[in-house]
């Protein structure tokens, strides 16, 4: 019985690498789900239309943790398909924060001025020309402080995938609380919210840069 | 001479509200008419058909002979698809009240995107065709600006500029003076002069200057309900109208805005 304080920065080291991955790795899957999803949400073609309301509606109507247990428990029941845990991991954040990012996508294209599609129609741009040259550019400074908040919820939400078996940091910390004296655990648990605060941290920081740079871009300033 | 542009019997209406009823309207090439008249009385929505910005319940409008809300010869008609209208379009241009320049392009990429992307010219030529226009409204200094550091006559101006880069036949005006400051309007006023006295291109401007209109007017259409009330020359128009709603309108505009009569 027992663990050293080495073991313990180890483990958690060990744990905070598979958060880290996860969250990345399920940011960048979700912020694609939202911007597919969000500008479905607006398309001519009713189809997508309808494709992307359904999906919103579905995942962010539903717990997270639910959705896991079905990718993970479910989906090979259902359909005999496996998949392991970091893809049902990754898979599950990045539709649940994909979900939530549409409708920051849309409320941010659908901020722009009316003028500026009237202006792109009177120029004849198509509309995917005028999605790309005028909407995306000029509102995707707004999405950045949603989109910061969605991916510090993303980070702490991983925490969840410590329950389909992935050893993640969550996971580590409650393995090692098992496995030490009780007296480590204020050593142990104090790490662990330290490692996921400084995650957060650098994660803000790097929304930051992003926000700076899209500024430039879309020559509008960021309404706070 | 064949017009340039036809309303013929055309219906437009908001739901219930019938905004152009049987509406009939011409424009000859190279002419340059005013439209004036009360709020709401639906100038900026003949401007908006024209742009494609405003589809119409009845009638048809006509630009060069060719229906531009329709497709199909005689009176076998159906609505215009997308590409259609996308091929008519290019025979029109713009300007908007609130200018509505690209705030994430610089003055030269807002003149030459569309022409790149839209014409297929090259960044050479689109180049040459912004300069100039840049150098005709008088904004060569600012080609590398972003729109948020102009003010609002500059701003008009290179809006101006970048409807113009696209060649249309017809250029429509939808009151390109009513948002900027006083000092400011006699620059955007002149910008439009020189284009009219240098090009030959159909111009329909919705403005309430009178000075203004009285230059560069070949008739006048006092706008009323939906209806052309009373049209004519400006000399005709402005001295001796021959509706009372005409000179009463008249007489609003000159107490509002004395100085615009002051040519
Ligand atoms: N999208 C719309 N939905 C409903 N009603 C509309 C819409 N656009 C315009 N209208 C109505 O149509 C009428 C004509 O509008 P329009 O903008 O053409 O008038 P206008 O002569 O340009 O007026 P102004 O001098 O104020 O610009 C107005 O009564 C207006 O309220
Ligand atoms: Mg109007």
């Amino acid at each position: 019985m027992g663990v050293t304080f080495d073991q313990i920065i180890d483990a958690l080291l060990q744990g905070a690498y598979v958060t880290i991955w996860i969250t990345l790795a399920s940011t960048v899957g979700g912020a694609i789900l939202a911007f597919a999803s969000g500008i479905g949400s607006l398309s001519h073609f009713a189809p997508a239309r309808w494709l992307s309301k359904t999906y919103v509606q579905i995942f962010r109507g539903t717990s997270l943790l639910v959705q896991l247990f079905w990718l993970y428990y479910a989906l090979p029941v259902l359909i005999g398909i496996h998949i392991s845990p970091v893809a049902a991991g990754i898979l599950g954040l990045s539709l649940n924060i994909g979900a939530y990012g549409a409708e920051v996508v849309r409320g941010a294209l659908q901020s722009v001025d009316e003028g500026q599609l009237e202006a792109a129609r009177a120029l004849n741009f198509t509309p995917g020309q005028t999605l790309r040259r005028i909407l995306l550019p000029q509102s995707i400074i707004e999405m950045m402080p949603p989109f910061g908040n969605l991916a510090i919820q993303n980070l702490k939400d991983s925490s969840l995938v410590s329950l389909i078996s992935l050893s993640d940091l969550a996971f580590q910390a409650d393995d090692l609380r098992n496995r030490a004296f009780e007296s480590d655990t204020i050593t142990i648990l104090g790490l662990t919210l330290l490692f996921y605060f400084v995650m957060a941290l650098v994660l803000m920081g790097a929304m930051r840069l992003l926000e700076r740079y899209f500024e430039k871009v879309s020559g509008r300033e960021v309404a706070r | 001479m064949k017009p340039i542009v036809r309303f013929d019997k055309v219906t437009k209406s908001f739901g219930d509200t019938v905004i152009l009823r049987d509406f009939d309207f011409e424009l000859t090439p190279g002419e340059r008419v005013v439209l004036m008249g009360p709020s709401g009385s639906g100038k900026s929505t003949v401007l908006r058909i024209l742009m494609t910005l405003e589809d119409i319940q009845d009638g048809v409008v006509y630009i060069d002979d060719e229906p531009l809300w329709h497709e199909g010869v005689g009176n076998n008609l159906k609505p215009a698809s997308d590409k259609h209208l996308r091929k008519m379009r290019g025979n029109v241009g713009m300007v908007f009240q609130h200018f509505n320049l690209f705030p994430n392009m610089t003055v030269l990429r807002n003149i030459i995107e569309a022409p790149m992307k839209v014409l297929k010219l090259s960044r050479k030529e689109a180049e040459a065709r912004a300069d100039e226009l840049l150098a005709r409204v008088g904004m060569s200094d600012k080609r590398e600006a972003y729109p948020n550091s102009l003010s609002g006559g500059q701003k008009q101006r290179v809006a101006i500029a970048r409807a113009m880069a696209m060649r249309p036949k017809l250029l429509l005006f939808d009151e390109p003076t009513s948002a900027l400051d006083p000092e400011m309007v006699g620059d955007v006023l002149q910008v439009i002069k020189d284009l009219a006295a240098e090009h030959d291109l159909t111009m329909l401007i919705v403005t309430h200057e009178m000075g203004f209109a009285r230059d560069v007017a070949d008739r006048v259409c006092f706008f009323c309900d939906g209806q052309i009330l009373e049209q004519g020359a400006p000399s005709k128009i402005f001295t001796d109208p021959a509706e009372d709603r005409t000179r009463q309108f008249l007489r609003m505009v000159l107490h509002e805005e004395p100085a615009s009569e002051a040519s």
